[in-house]
C-alpha cells in the first residue's frame, strides 16, 4: 500500500496527461515476461482494467554499442551491429557497409548488390515468420509458432551454408559480401520459394481469417497517420496507419530499383492492419527473390579495397529498410581509421515510444495484441 | 523543393543561419536561443518538416582543437515534399542546455531522454527528463569522450 501511493505521487508530477489517477493500480510487466520477448520492462497504470499510462523502462540489455564502435575499425564495427536487431542482422550489416562505402565513394559490383538484396529479403521473411508465430502465441494460439519455425529453419539452413552462421551472419563487408554464394544456394532458395508460396495461404487459413484473432486485433491500438509520423514510426507500424515510408521505394538502394514490388499500405491503423501489412510483405519479398534468383550477374562479389579503411573527414548517413522499419547509420569521421562518433537510428526505439499513446484507453488484455504487432526486438531498442 | 529553395525560405526567418552544403543534405547551424521558434517554424510552416528521424549529439572535445563543444544534430524529412535537411545547434560542453522539441515532434521525447542519459545535455521544459537506459544513480555520461569506466570497460 505504501509503495502504491508513492509511485502515484511521482506519476502525477511527471504525467499531467495521465488523467485521474485516483484509485489506480500500478503493475509491472517484465523484464522477465514471456510476452515481452526480451528484457523489456513496462510499468502500467491501470484504472480497473483500462490502461491509463504505460511507461517503458529500458536498459536491461544496453551494451553501449555506439561507444564500443568508436574504438573499432570500419571493418570491425559492422559485426557488432548484427547483435542489435538480431532478426535483421543482414540488413543492419548492409546499412553499415553502405555508410562506409558512401564515405569511401566505393562502387559495389552488381553481383554483390543482388546477393545483398536476396539475403535481405530472405532475412525479412525469416523475421516476419518469427513475428507471426510469436504474435499468434501471445494471443493464445500455440500451433502457428511451430508452423512458422518449420519454414524459418529452412532459411536458417540456407544462411548457414553460405554465410557460416544462422543468426548473426556478418556477411556484408565494405565493398560487397565476404565470400561468394554457395553452389547450392540458388537451387535451395528456389526450392524454398516454391514450397513457401503455398505456406502463406496456410498462414492465412490458420490465423488471418480466424474470427477470434480478428476480434482481438481489429480496432485495437489505433494509431493515426499524423501520430505515426510524429512518433517517428517506420516500417509496418507506420504503413499500417497509411504512411508511405518504405525506404526501398523512397530511396532505392542496392538492386531495389531494378525489381518490381508493391509497397504495402493499410489505412485502418489498428493491430489487424499492422498484421496484414507484414503478411502481405511476405508475398512481396517472395516476388523480389523470384525476380533476382535466376538473374545474379556474373563478376566480382567484392570490390577491391585497401587493407586499412580510412574515411575522409565529414559526416555520412545511410538508411535501409529492415523488417522493423527504417534503420539509419550516422557516422562522423575525423579522418582516422575509427569512427569519431557513430549513431544508430533503430526503428524499434521510435516504434516503442508510440506504445503509450496507442494503448491508453485499451484494456490490459489488448496490450499483448498491440505489443505483438509492434514487433519489438529489445537489443535493437537498447543498443 | 530544391536545396536552394529551402535555403531561401530559411534565410527569410533565420538571417543569421550558417549553411553547409558539403554533406548529402543541406545543413543549417542555428543559435541555441533561436532554436525553439525555428523548430516550430520548421514543423508548421512552409517546409512541413514533420518527420524527425534522427536526433543525436556529438562531443567534439577529443578532436585536435579540443574545443569544449557539443553539437546537437537533428535530421528532418518532410513526408509531404520529401526533402531532407539537417539542423545543428552548438552547445557549451560545460553547461549544455537546449530547449526541448518534444512538443513539436513526439519522438523527440525519447530521443532527448537518451541524449540526456548518455551525454548529460539538459533539455529545458522537457515533460519527463530522466535517465532512460542507465540506472538513476549512475554517475557520469558514457558517450562523452572523457568518460572512463575501469570496471565495465567499453573502450577496447
Amino acid at each position: 500500500m505504501y509503495r502504491e501511493t508513492k509511485i502515484l505521487e511521482v506519476d502525477r508530477k511527471v504525467s499531467p496527461t495521465g488523467g485521474d489517477l485516483e484509485g489506480a493500480l500500478v503493475i509491472n510487466i517484465g523484464p522477465q515476461h514471456p510476452a515481452t520477448h526480451g528484457v523489456l520492462h513496462l510499468v502500467i497504470t491501470l484504472q480497473g482494467e483500462t490502461i491509463q499510462k504505460i511507461e517503458p523502462h529500458l536498459g536491461y540489455i544496453h551494451r553501449s554499442i555506439e561507444k564500443m564502435c568508436e574504438s573499432l575499425s570500419y571493418r570491425q564495427f559492422i559485426y557488432v551491429t548484427s547483435r542489435m536487431d538480431y532478426l535483421s542482422a543482414h540488413i543492419n550489416n548492409h546499412g553499415c557497409a553502405m555508410c562506409v562505402e558512401k564515405g569511401l565513394q566505393l562502387e559495389v559490383p552488381p553481383r554483390a548488390q543482388v546477393i545483398r538484396v536476396l539475403m535481405g529479403e530472405l532475412t525479412r521473411i525469416a523475421s516476419h515468420e518469427l513475428w507471426w508465430g510469436a504474435m499468434a502465441m501471445d494471443l493464445g494460439a500455440f500451433t502457428p509458432f511451430f508452423y512458422a519455425f518449420r519454414e524459418r529453419e529452412t532459411i536458417n539452413d540456407i544462411m548457414e551454408e553460405t554465410c557460416g552462421a544462422r543468426l548473426t551472419m556478418n556477411y556484408m563487408v565494405p565493398g560487397g559480401v565476404m565470400y561468394d554464394i554457395h553452389p547450392n544456394f540458388q537451387q535451395r532458395v528456389k526450392d524454398f520459394i516454391q514450397l513457401f508460396n503455398n505456406k502463406i495461404d496456410e498462414y492465412d487459413d490458420l490465423v488471418t481469417g480466424n474470427i477470434i484473432f480478428q476480434n482481438r486485433t481489429k480496432g485495437v491500438g489505433v494509431l493515426s497517420a499524423a501520430d505515426a509520423i510524429s512518433y517517428g514510426c517506420t516500417g509496418p507500424v507506420a504503413r499500417g496507419s497509411g504512411v508511405a515510408c518504405d525506404i526501398r521505394k523512397l530511396y532505392p538502394y542496392a538492386a531495389y530499383d531494378k525489381v518490381t514490388f508493391d509497397e504495402i499500405i493499410e489505412t485502418a491503423g489498428d493491430s489487424y492492419a499492422r498484421y496484414l501489412v507484414r503478411i502481405k510483405e511476405l508475398r512481396q519479398s517472395v516476388r523480389i527473390i523470384e525476380q533476382l534468383i535466376d538473374n545474379i550477374p556474373e563478376g566480382d562479389f567484392q570490390a577491391k579495397t585497401k587493407a586499412v579503411l580510412k574515411l575522409p573527414k565529414g559526416e555520412f548517413y545511410s538508411r535501409v529498410e529492415t523488417a522493423r522499419g527504417e534503420f539509419g547509420v550516422y557516422i562522423v569521421s575525423e579522418g582516422s581509421t575509427t569512427p569519431y562518433r557513430i549513431k544508430f537510428r533503430s526503428p524499434g526505439f521510435s516504434n516503442l515510444s508510440a506504445l503509450d499513446h496507442m494503448s491508453r484507453g485499451c484494456k490490459i488484455g489488448d496490450l499483448m495484441a498491440i505489443m505483438g504487432t509492434l514487433d519489438l526486438v529489445i537489443p535493437d531498442i537498447d543498443r | 523543393m530544391t536545396n536552394e529553395e529551402i535555403k531561401q525560405h530559411i534565410i527569410a526567418v533565420q538571417p543569421n543561419g550558417v549553411f553547409d552544403e558539403t554533406g548529402e543534405w543541406l545543413q543549417v547551424y542555428v543559435e541555441g536561443g533561436e532554436w525553439k521558434p525555428f523548430a516550430q517554424w520548421l514543423r508548421n510552416d512552409v517546409l512541413q518538416m514533420d518527420f524527425l528521424f534522427c536526433l543525436t549529439c556529438i562531443d567534439w572535445s577529443a578532436t585536435a582543437t579540443g574545443k569544449a563543444l557539443f553539437t546537437m544534430v537533428y535530421h528532418f524529412t518532410s513526408t509531404v515534399f520529401r526533402h531532407t535537411i539537417v539542423v545543428k545547434v552548438k552547445l557549451d560542453r560545460n553547461n549544455p542546455e537546449i530547449e526541448t522539441v518534444s512538443d513539436c515532434w513526439r519522438t523527440a521525447e525519447f530521443h532527448e531522454r537518451e541524449v540526456f542519459d548518455l551525454f548529460g545535455v539538459k533539455f529545458l521544459h522537457h515533460p519527463d527528463l530522466r535517465r532512460l537506459v542507465l540506472t538513476d544513480d549512475f554517475e557520469g555520461y558514457p558517450l562523452r569522450k572523457d568518460f572512463e569506466d575501469p570496471v565495465n570497460m567499453i573502450k577496447l
